[in-house]
């Protein structure tokens, strides 16, 4: 079988050789990219803009990215054909190609997030494992814990004052010179897509702008999520763990989701989401109106064939319904759930549209593609580009999350600055 | 001199050394000699002779290795069939593989269509390639340096470099390029050069029984192709994408794709 | 520099440090801008020779003639004379050693590429004389009657 002969059905004229080879991973790569650079945003708002009442929501959303970043790369390794060359990309980058960029970002993007997560829990690793250095009977966690954190503390103990409060400036530096970075690590996404002359519906200098504002939109989206679901969760175990053992906090000390951050955050989603529609609107707009060649059988498949995907799916339950939720006055946590899930499924749809949909149309534009998800896995490649590869690699990045927290605590301990 | 003096002089100095130095970075003779080489490969289309028999499509997989059964292929022949009512229906049955042997007209996976002798004004077939642009929109895109073009011309791809990752074959507005089911990494036709760089010429020009395919030297003014380039009527495929395409068209029409 | 504030730095350089030096090892010596510059031209040198050394397959018409000489001349005066030998034998390859005869395909549907009557005005195949492959003997050989060497009828009657 052909790779791609599995999910592509052809109607019309297609050129032999064209089948839809960048499938349900290359839309996941950007979801996930972009998650990290929404996350990434979101955790600067108060490291760098000093917005005091998101400092627990950044401290989560900065561990969150960090998490996801090693899964982003993951759809593209199920996609190579050659996955076993994959670093060729970083030995011998041709950087008139937007993905021979990848190396450079990825390391570039990774190596701030890392230094700024240092920094922020420099002070903690220390005094931490200086505890647990006195503590006479250390479980084998304890000890594990103890050396990962003397190791990471790279030899800097000193938690005067004075070091502190370098900690904190450096934070604020990296949290600034990260934002431009993270919108190049999702920029630079969509300029893979815009730059592509042979595709009608991806040309357009406007996609990298496209993609770093949704991209915003649901790394907040996730956040926001994120956020309510642990604090939720955290209430739970504690309630059930206090049963046995009274001394823990009760669910009132605990605290909850806090209204207020949710409705602070909502705000910054809402913005972002504006600007995300608008310049998508602006594009449609635009190729209606120009009306070029390939408009004909752009306007088929935008109107026709992906009329339920694009206006009903993304637009509508995607964009206009959490837009609805997220303006209407006395938005409570609930509705922001709602208004979160929705805002990430239309994000979703978008990569779907772009990836899918450009595909959706011969180069001939005189035929179509119609692209059937491969469901079930009979064959490693119908996993790989599959339903199943793509629930892996949307699950993987909450597992890493789990581990990290173990290493970096998002809740309540001792503020260090 | 003093300190200043001294930092003033070195500057110029430096200063005046790197402006040779830069124009040697500008006019590197290399660079200069593949502006203008000898050898420059082109080939013509014929789509007035072309009878859609399918000979060079065959000849093309076995010469070059693709495996037979599989619906690929690194060139293919296009049958136009143009209906009084100004409907126009095209198709390439497994490229061409076998010809053209029915009046039935593929519109779909499995699907046909017959259009009666009186509804047709017009028929005729085009046989497609790699174009070996000047400009190749595939070789700019390819992150890694496994696609490339030669001095002569010709866009070659490295299997042993290659990724696998597909944007070059996004990248080309002419869908000739694909992935190879056996080697896994990309493919396309290269104008046969293990023949042409021997002096012989490319398997689908020999195969051709019609003379509807020719190759030759575009830097050669007394080459039969370079004449008819230069002085007939020849049409290039997707102009507008600035590509700079080096297969001329003799009879293309306004329906070709 | 004495401050802990750069340590994270010393890391950062360690690792591209780390990934110029695999460079050394993994990229061949080879690679490099080539003449057509780093846009259109950023590749292993090595590998030209490489496609250069493909086997070739088809020897073209004036291989077979090289041994059977009289039969390309004789098929030449016939209209048959405009295909490659190859066309209807196959390629080539290194016959006579290997492989030791060429396939002789009878199947109807090695003629009908061409003589498959499709109404295509406008198109040099109008000039080919054909037959509907659905009525005319359907489940004949087209070379019961027709020799592929000699495919005129009327001649080969005249010279019977």
């Amino acid at each position: 079988m052909l790779h791609g002969e599995a999910w592509t059905v052809k109607e019309l004229f297609v050129y032999p050789n064209e089948y839809i080879y960048w499938t349900i991973q290359i839309v996941m790569y950007p979801f996930l990219t972009g998650l990290v650079a929404g996350a990434f945003v979101l955790s600067s708002l108060y490291h760098v803009f000093g917005v005091t009442k998101l400092k627990d929501i950044a401290r989560f959303s900065l561990v969150f990215s960090f998490a996801l970043l090693p899964c982003a790369p993951m759809p593209l390794l199920l996609h190579l054909q050659q996955p076993l060359r994959n670093h060729h990309v970083l030995m011998t980058p041709h950087f008139t190609s937007a993905i021979a960029a990848f190396g450079i970002v990825f390391l570039t993007y990774g190596m701030i997030v890392a230094s700024e997560l240092w920094f922020v829990y420099r002070g903690y690793f220390v005094t931490t494992a200086q505890e647990l250095r006195q503590k006479p009977n250390r479980t084998l966690y304890e000890t594990i814990l103890m050396r990962l954190y003397s190791m990471l503390v790279m030899g800097a103990w000193d938690v005067s004052h004075e070091a502190l409060e370098k900690d904190e400036k450096a934070v604020k530096i990296l949290a600034a010179v990260g934002i431009p970075v993270a919108c190049f690590l999702h920029g630079y996404a969509g300029f893979i897509f815009g730059s592509v002359k042979a595709n009608a519906l991806w040309m357009t200098p406007l996609m990298p702008v496209i993609f770093i504002c949704s991209a915003v939109v649901s790394g907040i989206a996730l956040c926001i999520l994120t956020y309510v679901i642990t604090m939720e969760l955290r209430k739970l175990i504690v309630a059930w763990r206090r049963k046995e053992n009274p001394s823990l906090p009760s669910p009132e000390e605990l605290g909850g989701v806090e209204t207020q951050v949710v409705r602070m955050t909502s705000k910054y989603l809402v913005m972002f989401l504006i600007l995300a529609i608008t310049l998508e609107l602006l594009d449609l707009i635009f190729r209606g109106y120009t009306a070029v060649k390939s408009w004909d059988i752009l306007r088929s498949v935008i109107y026709g064939k992906d009329f339920t995907a694009i206006f009903i799916l993304q637009y509508g339950l995607g964009n206009l319904v959490p837009f609805i939720l997220f303006l209407l006055p006395g938005l409570t946590v609930r509705r922001a759930v709602v208004g979160t899930i929705l805002v990430l499924f239309g994000v979703f749809m978008m990569r779907w549209n772009v990836v899918i949909g450009g595909q959706a149309f011969s180069a001939s534009f005189a035929g179509f593609m119609h692209y059937h998800l491969p469901l079930w896995p009979h064959d490693a490649e119908t996993f790989k580009e599959g339903l199943f590869g793509a629930l892996m690699v949307g699950s993987v990045p909450f597992v890493l999350f789990w581990f990290l927290s173990r290493i970096f605590p998002i809740f309540g301990q001792k503020e260090t600055h | 001199m003093n300190r200043r003096e001294f930092l003033k002089r070195s500057m110029v100095v430096v200063a005046g050394m790197a402006v040779p130095a830069a124009a040697l970075q500008l006019i590197d003779p290399k660079q200069l000699l593949a502006a203008k080489p000898q050898l420059r490969w082109a080939f013509i289309v014929d789509a007035y002779k072309c009878v859609g028999c399918g000979f060079c499509v065959k000849a093309c997989k076995l010469e070059n290795e693709v495996p037979y059964e599989a619906n690929i292929s690194r060139t293919w022949v296009e049958r136009y069939v143009v209906k009084k009512d100004g409907e126009v229906l095209i198709d390439s049955p497994r490229a061409a593989r076998d010809g053209f042997t029915t009046k039935k007209i593929e519109v779909g996976d499995g699907k046909y269509r017959e259009v009666r002798d009186e509804e047709i004004e017009k028929a005729f077939f085009v046989p497609k390639l790699c174009n070996q642009c000047e400009n190749p929109p595939c070789v700019q895109v390819c992150p890694v340096g496994a696609t490339y073009s030669t001095a002569d011309g010709v866009v070659l791809v490295d299997r042993k470099w290659c990724i696998g990752c597909g944007y070059c074959i996004m990248g080309c507005p002419y869908g000739v390029r694909f992935f190879h089911p056996v080697h896994k990494v990309a493919e396309k036709c290269n104008f046969c050069y293990h023949r042409i760089t021997k002096g012989m010429k490319s398997a689908c020009v020999d195969a051709c029984p019609f003379g509807a395919r020719q190759i030759g030297n575009l830097r050669d003014p007394n080459d039969p192709v370079t004449r008819i380039i230069m002085t007939e009527r020849v049409g290039i495929l997707k102009e507008e994408y600035g590509t700079k395409p080096q297969v001329y068209y003799i009879g293309l029409s306004k329906e070709v794709r | 520099m004495k401050s802990h504030v750069w340590r994270p730095l010393f890391v950062a350089i360690g690792l591209v440090v780390l990934i110029l030096t695999a460079r050394v090892f993994i990229v061949p010596a080879d690679f490099g801008i080539g003449e057509r510059g780093y846009m259109y031209g950023w590749h292993r040198q090595g590998n030209e020779e490489e496609w250069k050394r493909v086997t070739v397959k088809y020897k073209t018409r004036a291989y077979c003639k090289e041994c059977h000489a009289e039969k390309v001349e004789s098929i030449g005066r016939s209209p048959h004379g405009a295909l490659q030998c190859e066309n209807c034998h196959g390629p080539a390859l290194d016959h006579p050693k290997d492989p030791p005869t060429l396939t002789i395909d009878h199947s109807r549907q090695l003629c009908i590429r061409c003589h498959a009557k499709l109404h295509t005005p406008s198109s040099g195949r109008s000039k080919i004389r054909g037959i509907d492959p659905e009525t005319h003997n359907p489940e004949a050989e087209c070379s019961l009657c027709h020799d592929p060497h000699h495919p005129n009828l009327e001649e080969l009657k005249r010279h019977e």
